[in-house]
């Protein structure tokens, strides 16, 4: 860690960010869940100060709708320089019906499918700018009951939690009074708890203020919310609110409703971030399932279809599928060397054995015939012998012979 | 409903400068995109300030590679560049290859946190054939791109918490001589110029006298245009920094100097060179373009240096990369493939061509055997050949002994009888002397 004396420049990077940032321009996806009539219109509407729907672009609330649908507008809007492209996904028709089960399922497969756009997109060989259709918030609308979450409510919420962020609003907040709105807000708490239900969670600041800031937001989660676009006059000021005969009640006022408290987190200082989670977090986990489903060896990637099973934790899932290919060639690499040295030597062993009979029955010849040789030879030695001995006595006989003639001749004499 | 994006290639020609494809992302606004206006303030603009915030709580990373001669002056101007003493021991002229070394600081300017690595060639130009010099450093180039691609690639992956390693910029040190770029700058940078952003500088420039400085720099300029080297051409598209931008493309390549050391002006210590002749001052524009240098590297271009590295080097060597390892992006008729038909297709080819050598391997062995079989079938043939010769010998041998045993037989045979004969007689002679003696006897 160096700290530098003298100027450099590279404190400038920030302002270099900026203005490329500036100059790219943003985009964010918000989507609104919730049944129809809690005012999700309303409030799109109250956050951006503007009418989203109007005569030639009607919104959902103006159709009746059997099934649910889910609908995207996409809006350009500019302030201060910097230009924003705002999708509103609306779910129309959602908990509408009589047998509300599965009327998440339009949900997720729209999630799951700009996941899917944005995954084909980045593995392209050529990959060109990549818009990001991501869902980066979704704002889910809970009925002012007072009691306590509708099974709906959970269901929606738990298959929701890990696709995308989730911040849980209670709706048409002025139905509610101050201490059963309390309540409430510890009732639904403490089932989003007890289900285990992870909503969106504001990330801690090194800042003390930002900290004591966020603190505050925690306490008063779920946000309660009012929404509205008309101006009244309330003590001199113009303020949007909902006029009732027993008084107004203001939309941007903290002590009615924690309107402003959402505007601020998700417009002013949050937006980034909810961007960041779903890049860092929604994203790499639908990317590494699907993904872990393609690649898993010697399972039929077709019938998984992007769901973990258990054997895939089996497998190291922390290296791409194509240094798993490498991985696996470089294994078979090793086997195939193993077979090799194994093959030759049995081959050389075999050659070997072959090769020492050879010379045994060779040495066995070699000694018969030596054998035999010998055999042979001591048989003409006998010979030999036999005629030398034979030969001798038909000498000396011979000899004898022929002194016994002369005796005999000297006789007759 | 999408938005849809052109890339638009525009080249320009500035005086005698190279010429360099600017890439423009402009957003063709769909039809199904609509402007909307608010009533008031809601807050967005807030945006840049929210990103800003997040990447400078994240640190930024920065990765220079020097390359130039030993002795041209790279540590010193890197020393000089972020005011602080890298530590770099002075390399010999002795290398037998080219290396790269590669050192990493932590940076801190005003509450902005800088992980810079500082990449040196040590002993590039110095061998006697320099024909592969060039090659360590694309490899140590691509080597870091392979290692992006490969986290970026990973199942379970990091990217936000990655070290990026990549070099964004390539200072190229061009030495002084005052005539024209060697052989070896020409060959190294084209090499270069699709791999990485090149920014070359004129090294020592206080050597150089300001009209030779002036003709050098266009004779540069020319040689890299005639050659096709594309250099790093500082981004117009932005109007904020258009102008100086512009006016800085004019002056390249820099002339810089490099000094670590303090002389005193005036009142003021400034980082100098003294020579008896007088004192080269680091900072003043007069004297090099250290300023300038130090300015667009730094200041106004550090950004766009990152984002051109990933945006335009990284993805043309990630394309080129997939390309040879048989990825595309449509299949045989022409219907664009998803990830999932990629992939499987590829380990079935994978897993095929396993089998195919091991087969091969297996056949390899049959063969082997087949024919050791033969050759020892051969071998045993031949001494048993051998050994039924000598059988017919021996009994050659062993007729040839019984025919003389026979002969001496018959021979021993006939004796014997001629030997009986002869007893007989003689028997027979005795028996008669024997009677007439006898006789003789009785007659008397």
């Amino acid at each position: 860690q160096r700290n530098l004396e003298g100027y450099v420049g590279f404190a400038n990077l920030p302002n270099q960010v900026y203005r490329k940032s500036v100059k790219r321009g943003f985009e964010f996806t918000l989507m609104v869940v919730g049944e129809s009539g809690l005012g999700k219109s309303t409030l799109i509407n109250s956050l951006f100060l503007t009418e989203l729907y109007s005569k030639d672009y009607p919104g959902p609330s103006q159709r009746i709708k059997k099934t649910v649908q889910v609908e995207q507008s996409k809006v350009l809007i500019k302030e201060g320089g910097v230009q924003l492209t705002l999708t509103i996904v609306d779910t129309p028709g959602f908990g509408d019906a009589v047998d509300n089960s599965n009327c998440w399922q339009p949900v997720i497969n729209y999630i799951d499918s700009k996941c899917e756009d944005f995954l084909n997109a980045e593995s392209r060989v050529n990959r060109r700018m990549m818009p990001d259709n991501r869902v980066h918030c979704c704002l889910y609308f809970i009925a002012p009951s007072g009691h306590g979450l509708k099974p709906l409510d959970i269901e929606f919420m738990k298959r929701l939690h890990d696709k995308v962020n989730v911040i849980p609003l209670i709706a048409k907040a002025d139905t509610l009074t101050p201490e059963e709105c309390q309540q409430f807000k510890k009732q639904i708490m403490k089932e989003i708890q007890e289900h285990k239900i992870k909503i969106y969670e504001f990330p801690d600041s090194e800042d003390d203020e930002d900290s004591k800031v966020i603190r505050k937001i925690k306490e008063r989660m779920p946000l309660a919310v009012v929404g509205s676009n008309v101006v009244i006059e309330v003590n001199g000021k113009k303020v949007r609110g909902r006029q009732y005969p027993w008084g107004v009640a203001e939309v941007e006022n903290g002590e009615h409703c924690d309107f402003t408290i959402l505007r601020n987190m998700l417009i002013r200082t949050h937006m980034q971030d909810l961007k960041d989670v779903t890049n860092n977090v929604h994203y790499e986990n639908y990317r590494s399932r699907k993904l872990a489903a393609v690649t898993c060896n010697g399972v039929d990637a077709t019938k998984t279809k992007g769901q973990l099973t258990k054997a895939d934790s089996v497998y190291p899932v922390s290296r791409s599928p194509l240094a798993q290919m490498e991985e696996e060639r470089r294994e078979h690499v090793t086997k195939m060397k193993k077979m090799e040295t194994e093959m030759e030597q049995v081959f050389e062993m075999k050659v070997k054995e072959k090769k020492q009979k050879l010379k045994d029955s060779e040495a066995e010849l070699e000694r018969r015939h030596e054998q035999m040789k010998k055999n042979l030879d001591a048989q003409y030695k006998e010979l030999e012998e036999k005629r030398k001995q034979y030969e001798e006595e038909k000498v000396s006989w011979e000899a004898q012979q022929r002194i016994l003639e002369q005796q005999k001749l000297d006789a007759s004499k | 409903m999408q938005i849809f994006c052109v890339q638009q290639f525009s080249g320009f020609q500035q005086n005698t400068c190279a010429s360099t494809v600017n890439n423009a992302y402009i957003f063709k606004q769909d039809i199904n995109v609509r402007p909307l206006s608010m009533s008031g303030h809601v807050g967005f603009d807030s945006l840049p300030d929210q990103l800003v915030s997040r990447s400078t709580s994240q640190g930024f990373c920065f990765n220079i590679l020097c390359i130039g001669e030993t002795g041209i002056g790279k540590s010193t101007l890197m020393d000089t560049l972020f005011n602080t003493n890298f530590e770099n021991s002075q390399s010999t002229h002795f290398e037998p290859k080219v290396k790269l070394r590669a050192q990493t600081y932590q940076l801190q300017e005003s509450s902005v946190q800088l992980k810079l690595t500082v990449v040196n060639t040590v002993g590039f130009g110095d061998q006697m054939n320099k024909e592969d010099s060039y090659q360590h450093v694309v490899n140590y180039i691509d080597a870091q791109f392979e290692s992006y691609l490969q986290e970026e690639l990973k199942i379970k992956r990091c990217l936000h918490n990655y070290h990026d390693t990549r070099v964004h910029a390539c200072l190229y040190f061009i030495a002084p001589t005052g005539h024209s770029l060697k052989s070896l700058d020409l060959v190294t940078m084209k090499k270069l110029d699709s791999k990485v952003n090149i920014i070359p500088v004129i090294a020592k420039a206080d050597t150089i006298s300001k009209s030779e400085l002036h003709k050098f720099k266009i004779k540069i300029m020319s040689e890299l245009v005639s050659n096709g080297v594309q250099i790093y051409q500082f981004p117009i598209d932005d109007e904020n920094v258009a102008k100086i931008n512009t006016t800085m493309n004019s002056h390249l390549p820099f002339a810089v100097v490099g000094s670590t050391e303090e002389v005193k002006i005036g009142n003021k210590m400034v980082k100098a060179r003294q020579y008896p002749w007088g004192v080269v001052q680091v900072e003043n524009e007069s004297h090099c373009d250290f300023v300038k240098l130090r300015e667009m590297l730094i200041c106004v271009n550090m950004e766009d240096l990152r984002e051109q590295t990933h945006k335009r080097h990284y993805e043309l060597y990630r394309r080129c990369k997939l390309e040879d390892m048989g990825f595309t992006d449509t299949d045989a008729e022409n219907k664009p493939l998803s990830l999932q038909e990629t992939y499987e297709t590829k380990r079935q080819e994978f897993l095929f061509e396993l089998q195919k050598r091991e087969e091969e391997m297996r056949q390899m062995f049959v063969q082997r055997v087949k024919e050791k079989e033969t050759e020892l079938k051969d071998a045993e043939r031949e001494l048993q050949g051998k050994f039924e010769h000598l059988k017919r010998l021996h009994q050659e041998e062993r007729m040839k002994l019984d025919e003389k045993k026979t002969m001496l037989e018959d021979e021993m045979s006939g004796f014997s009888r001629r030997k009986l004969a002869a007893e007989l007689l003689q028997a027979q002679a005795f028996t008669g002397s024997m009677n007439i003696k006898k006789d003789k006897d009785r007659k008397k």
